[in-house]
């Protein structure tokens, strides 16, 4: 079981980081020709970076839209974001000291992070536009996401793996060595829902993380009548 | 036609439940093969519609950024899907703005993503087939490319960009519209939208300033082709003889008099206008837009103002500079030329409203306020003015600006309610191509939600007039205030209470 796991992660996390890399260099190479920022806009790049960093940390736009799909929306990846975090005493030695401080938050926010994926879900069923627009991937998605944070749960509240064992597997994969890993069922289910979720991202609509930065109608400062702004493709226009 | 019908005015204006289908016989007429050809399309669909049209699509999202991310990064997370007129006032879920971006989303998966390849219907890929171009060519012609659903994207994904590429590739492969191409074909042999040559210009030109002679006494000009003015200015053609458009235009003249800034209008660039956004074009855009430089260059101005046109201010605003060097900053030969020739110490293009504005800041106009006592003023923002540009030094003096315009000429002013003004505006229900009258039942419908804000404070404040800077809000709404029990001649231009209110020869 090491063994597969082992070869499934690398390989996990070699088209996790190539296929994002290639789909971010595919957008910036992609030229945008016109000035479209969604108005009113910043006029200035610093005031850029602070419009992408509410976007990013509060949802600011997806507040201004629906109040339940941003609290659950925003909830769940608060949450994601601090088990990622916690996550990380799987992967350092010793576990830094600011990530040893998170480690109770983590556990809760297991639940928050499931609580909100719950909430996304039933707007899938219960909201007659939403219901219309979702695809079976769209469903599939939330299934995988939820599925990971219940069987993590579960190795927490009902099944205990050893941890300490699982450790001892990623550091050594970290330092190429395959160590091995316990052998509980609720740990497979787990590491490899993780693994089918970093192959399927640089594929599917998680594209939406690394896309809200190339996004015209918001990365864009507003200063078209200051700044002459011209797209490779359209500059030869100008000499004809 | 199909029955023209007005939704019910809603007391809560909770979204509408799924009406499937609802506006599926809502088509507008197919552009002939003349105009097709006139602008260098295919005069008919092509044979091979559905490879050239997969091809172009492969083209456009190398071309535009917007595109590529907008198709990548949706997650249907459902917050634009009660955001749009049309699917507020028709219940029709193709309306919603992700469903309209799916019927382009699914094709794009189909042929340009792995999954989408491998597993089509779990991802909610599609081939493109005759159906599906055929609910193309219907929805994409059922929004008005406000960008109203942009504003609330997490992503900020524009609908917009979407449409416009959909008709970017329905006219390559000879499926184009005819209300918009047709305009366009006018645009580009006479100089403007409506079609009216030079001579018609100068005598309706004459005939304003016989009018305005007797209502003011005051000699005001419209003078056109004058070589040496200091202002070009360019002004959506319907300003020259529509109501309430001629108004307005009689406003910005009775300002330059009052000013003493000489001006000029442009025979060869007689229309701000540039339905070449409307279909997503680059070129026929640039085209269009070379016209003002080429008239600029020519007359010699040193300043080029734009009149009341929502989505002309878009173009002139944002895109100007880009396409034909009309602004500043520029350091290659093509802007140089023209920019060494302006005023830079103005903006360029300057918008009516600003330089309007400006000039009552400075003091420099006379203003009787208690004329426009008979009216109460609303202002409705127009959706490209509102999310698509800028007035003044700050975000949001597209707001601002407009708004301080009106309080300066009228006493009695009325905002409606939050959240159907400034960036979260609602269209007019006629924008984007979509102003023709085989498209009434969708123009009428889609003007709902504006319709509902504007009774509420009609009933409460006794508002009778509706302010706009946008020539097509203006003929739009002459069209549909009646259905709503409206009286028609209740909208207008800001320009329309400055002319009202401004008072010529009596500076102290």
């Amino acid at each position: 079981m090491a063994a597969f796991f082992a070869v499934l992660f690398y390989l996990a996390a070699g088209v996790l980081v190539a296929g994002v890399a290639l789909r971010v260099r595919q957008y910036a190479a992609t030229p945008a020709p016109l000035k479209i920022p969604t108005t009113p806009a910043p006029t200035t790049r610093g005031g850029v970076v602070l419009r992408l960093a509410r976007e990013v940390v509060f949802f600011e736009s997806l507040f201004k839209a629906t109040l339940w799909t941003w609290l659950f929306g925003w909830l769940f990846h608060a949450a994601m974001a601090v088990v990622l975090v916690r996550h990380l005493r799987y992967f350092t030695d010793p576990v830094w000291g600011w990530v040893a401080w998170m480690q109770p938050f983590g556990v809760y926010a297991g639940f928050a992070m499931a609580a909100g994926l719950a909430g996304l879900w039933a707007r899938r069923f219960l909201v007659d536009r939403v219901r219309y627009i979702s695809t079976p991937s769209d469903h599939l998605m939330l299934a995988l996401l939820l599925a990971i944070a219940a069987s993590g749960l579960g190795m927490k509240y009902l099944a205990h793996t050893d941890v300490v064992a699982v450790k001892a597997f990623f550091l050594g994969l970290l330092a190429f060595e395959v160590r091995d890993l316990p052998a509980d069922p609720l740990l497979a289910v787990h590491l490899g829902l993780v693994a089918a979720l970093m192959l399927a991202f640089p594929f599917s609509k998680l594209l939406h993380a690394p896309g809200l930065f190339f996004s015209p109608g918001r990365n864009q400062a507003d200063d078209p009548r200051e700044r002459r702004h011209l797209a490779a493709w359209a500059a030869p226009l100008d000499t004809k | 036609m199909a029955d023209v019908t007005a939704p019910p005015l809603r007391e809560f204006p909770v979204p509408p439940p799924v009406r499937p289908d609802a506006m599926a016989m809502s088509v507008p007429y197919v552009a002939t093969e003349k105009m097709q050809e006139a602008i260098g399309f295919p005069a008919k669909l092509v044979d091979d519609w559905h490879d050239r049209a997969i091809a172009k699509m492969g083209e456009l999202v190398g071309k535009y950024r917007s595109l590529r991310v907008y198709l990548d990064a949706c997650v249907h997370c459902g917050a634009c899907t009660d955001k749009c007129h049309y699917f507020l006032g028709t219940g029709d879920p193709k309306n919603m703005p992700v469903a309209r971006q799916e019927l382009m989303r699914g094709v794009y998966r189909r042929h340009f993503t792995l999954p989408g390849r491998l597993f089509p219907k779990l991802v909610g890929a599609r081939e493109l087939t005759k159906e599906v171009l055929d609910d193309w060519y219907k929805y994409y012609n059922q929004c008005s490319e406000c960008r109203r659903c942009s504003v609330f994207c997490p992503y900020g994904i524009d609908t917009a960009e979407v449409t416009m590429a959909a008709k970017e590739i329905l006219d390559s492969i000879g499926y184009g519209q005819k209300y918009t191409n047709e305009i366009i074909g006018k645009v580009h042999r006479i100089g403007n939208n409506l079609g009216l040559p030079g001579p018609a210009l100068e005598d309706t030109f004459l005939g304003l300033e016989e009018d305005t002679k007797e209502e003011t006494g005051a000699d005001v000009k419209f003078p056109l082709d004058q070589k040496g003015a200091e202002v070009l200015l360019v002004t959506p053609s319907a300003d020259f003889f529509a109501e309430p458009h001629v108004d307005s235009l009689i406003g910005y003249a009775k300002v330059f008099h009052a000013a003493g800034i000489s001006w000029t209008l442009s025979s060869h660039a007689s229309e701000a206008g540039n339905f070449g956004l409307f279909i997503g074009n680059y070129e026929q855009m640039r085209a269009i837009a070379m016209r003002i430089r080429e008239a600029a260059l020519e007359l010699g101005v040193k300043r080029i103002v734009v009149g009341e046109c929502g989505h002309a201010w878009r173009v002139a605003y944002s895109f100007w500079n880009t396409l034909a060097g009309i602004g500043a900053g520029g350091d290659d030969p093509f802007a140089r030329q023209l920019q060494s020739q302006l005023d830079l110490r103005h903006r360029q293009p300057t918008h009516i409203c600003e330089f309007t504005w400006d000039l009552v800041q400075r003091g420099a106009l006379v203003l009787d306020k208690e004329a426009n006592d008979h009216r109460v003023v609303t202002f409705h923002d127009s959706c490209n003015v509102a999310r698509a540009s800028r007035m003044g030094d700050d975000p949001g003096g597209q707001f601002e600006i407009p708004r301080a315009l009106v309080r300066a000429v009228a006493n009695r002013y009325v905002e409606m309610r939050a959240g159907t003004t400034r960036e979260a505006t609602f269209c007019c229900g006629g924008g984007g191509g979509l102003l023709t009258d085989e498209l009434l039942d969708l123009r009428v419908k889609g003007a709902l939600p504006r319709m509902e804000s504007l009774r509420e404070v009609a009933d409460r404040h006794g508002v009778n007039f509706l302010a706009t800077i946008c020539a097509i809000c203006k003929a739009q709404f002459t069209k549909v205030l009646p259905y709503y029990g409206f009286n028609r001649s209740m909208v207008g231009g800001v320009h329309q209470l400055v002319s009202t209110a401004i008072r010529l020869g009596a500076k102290q």
